[in-house]
């Protein structure tokens, strides 16, 4: 046993990059040289520049930046908008570039025996000159366009991996890939700096560009496997969505919240717990909308926050709608109970209205989060991308202990589900459905508590109407069956009580 | 003939390091004459020099003088192919003399 414990395993080095170290379970094996391969706009350079930037920022260690490509002065130039400060950072000593970019119109003739040694020599003065902890190189395959002896360089970039590895400095190279599935890099690299490799994929998927990285392998240690999305975004660099670092760990709480309807309180057993994930499905206009401007004005006569992420209509006519139903979402507003954000869902991916979603919660600290409505995100994106979306924004929520309340459009007018709540029923912890009933020539509005976790709730469907003071629910529609399905039919009130019989 | 200026980039004392040299300096013997002035510098002891230079192979012979800038990478065994890189002809009249022998 303590033969064991004297072996110490790989230790990693936290990259800093959000999301990148719980994929890694902990940032890149220190020490060793990490393949980045990707292809062409894949944001191999962004991880490469960040990888440095975000050790000077979070972990005052320094970075040489070996660049094969661009040019120092052009790097410097398209890492600001990013929040990177590259030049600040040389006249601190805490960046040093080794620049091994081609002289343009200069060439070199080859005659005789070489090999690499000055790049090597001057990538180590650059890390002893300013104590680097940190390199990154990028990217690899030009300079195999430039030296005509494929297996004289990948030598001696094996020379340059080992010779990291013996002044303990951790390494990226990143590489050039040609297509998205197929070899790792050209020109073979991977066979060399083979013991740790990620992938960068920028795929196109049902006409979106869809990022992921994929950690291929960490030799000695464990990462977590499969593909996970990704974005870059402004003053961020690579924000990272760890899907399976999620942990089913959020504490529950027994209290209760109103809805901001008491009948449905009622029919949810004395309202919602204060951390659910609720969802509120329905055709449009059943007055999904509604229930969620209750919900919202119910946290401000509690004095409490509220924020509303509206994807489908505009402020203007958000707050016209509001006040149609006795809610004045101007003066919570005014008094900071209320934050209102309208954005188009087709203005960004999905992984940056996320991202942004986020940053608003945190900001904002609200007690109620309302989404309206998921089903029109879930147009920008693919089924897979929407599902991954559903389940880093609801972990979220939940890991911040506030309701969140999400509506869902279905397709059809009567009954029916949508793919929204094919893919989120599981993680909601009460789903309220809306339906219309068609009854004797006129349209009725029914309401039920689908699904209540950890409650005894209403099972009945009711009916209800909206008018000026918002939403009033009514008795059972108890003599119609089929209702969910979309074909309601009318029973006598005896055959009803035949049925119960039966059952009892 | 206009003076030549060279400087020869080394990494460190190695058996390729020192062919380089002998090579460059029996082709300045033969071909030059006294018109040059040879730089030899080690990357080893001068990074810095490497790194405003941009160089990456070793050894690297750079023509600074006279125009245009030259760059030779490799041990400089074959001579002829030097003088080419130098912009120098002396080596075709030699080589086509050979040629013109029946």
């Amino acid at each position: 046993m303590n033969e064991m414990e004297k072996i110490i395993g790989i230790e990693k080095i936290e990259t800093g990059i959000e999301g990148f170290d719980m994929i890694s379970e902990g940032g890149l094996p220190k020490g060793r040289t990490t393949l980045i391969a990707g292809t062409s706009g894949s944001a191999k350079t962004v991880f490469a520049v960040q990888f440095l930037s975000e050790g000077i920022i979070k972990k005052e260690e320094s970075g040489v930046f070996v660049t094969f490509e661009e040019p120092p002065d052009d790097i410097r130039k398209n890492v600001i908008s990013l929040g990177w400060d590259v030049a600040k950072w040389e006249e601190e000593g805490k960046w040093a570039f080794v620049d091994a970019s081609p002289v343009v119109g200069e060439d070199h003739v080859i005659v005789g025996e070489y090999d690499l040694g000055a790049l090597l020599a001057r990538i180590e003065y650059a890390v002893n000159k300013i104590g680097a902890r940190r390199i990154s190189m990028d990217s690899i395959g030009s300079i195999f366009a430039r030296f005509t002896d494929p297996g004289l360089v990948r030598n001696e970039l094996f020379k340059i991996a080992a010779v990291v590895k013996q002044m303990n400095v951790t390494a990226i190279i990143t590489a050039e890939r040609t297509e998205e599935h197929g070899a790792i890099a050209r020109f073979g690299i991977e066979e060399f700096v083979a013991d740790n490799v990620i992938i960068l994929r920028n795929v196109l998927e049902a006409e979106k560009r869809r990022r992921t990285m994929e950690i291929l392998k960490f030799r000695g240690t464990s990462h977590q496997k499969g593909e996970y999305p990704f974005t870059v975004i402004k003053n961020a660099g690579i924000v990272a969505i760890p899907l399976s670092g999620i942990e089913l760990k959020q504490r529950s709480s027994t209290v209760r919240i109103s809805s901001g309807n008491a009948d449905l309180d009622k029919m949810c057993g004395g309202g919602f717990f204060r951390d659910s994930i609720i969802l509120v499905s329905g055709a449009t206009g059943c007055g999904k909308t509604m229930l969620s401007a209750g919900f919202a004005a119910e946290a401000a006569k509690n004095n409490q926050k509220a924020l509303i992420l509206a994807f489908e209509e505009s402020r203007e006519q958000l707050f016209r709608n509001a006040t149609g139903w006795g809610i004045d979402f101007e003066q919570m507003e005014n008094e900071g109970t209320l934050k209102v954000v309208c954005r188009y869902p087709e203005a960004e991916g999905l992984e940056d209205h996320l991202i942004l979603i986020k940053s608003i919660i945190r900001e904002f600290k609200p007690h109620r989060v309302i989404v309206d409505s998921l089903s029109a995100l879930e147009r920008v994106s693919t089924i897979r991308g929407f599902r991954e979306f559903v389940i880093a924004l609801t972990s979220f929520i939940k890991h911040q202990e506030v309701a969140g309340l999400f509506t869902s459009t279905t397709g059809e007018l009567m009954g029916g589900t949508s793919v929204t709540e094919a893919h989120i029923s599981t993680i909601t912890d009460t789903i309220i459905l809306l339906r219309y009933v068609e009854m004797f020539g006129e349209m009725r509005r029914g309401i039920t508590a689908l699904k209540m976790r950890g409650s005894m709730h209403d099972k009945d469907i009711r009916e209800f109407n909206i008018d000026g003071e918002g939403m009033h629910i009514g008795k059972s529609f108890s003599n119609v069956t089929g209702i969910l399905s979309g074909h309601p039919v009318f029973s006598a009130p005896e055959e009803i009580d035949r049925v119960k019989e039966l059952f009892k | 003939m206009n003076k030549f200026k060279l400087r020869l980039y080394i990494t460190g004392k190695t058996p390729r390091s020192e062919r380089a040299i002998s090579n460059l300096q029996e082709i300045c013997e033969r071909d030059l004459k006294d018109l040059y002035d040879l730089q030899i510098i080690d990357v080893l002891e001068s990074p810095q020099l490497a790194e405003n230079e941009k160089i990456l192979a070793t050894p690297t012979l750079i023509k600074d003088l006279p125009p245009p800038l030259r760059r030779i990478i490799g041990d400089l065994s074959n001579s002829e192919k030097v003088l080419l890189g130098l912009d120098l002809s002396p080596v075709t009249d030699v080589i086509k003399g050979k040629e013109n022998k029946p």
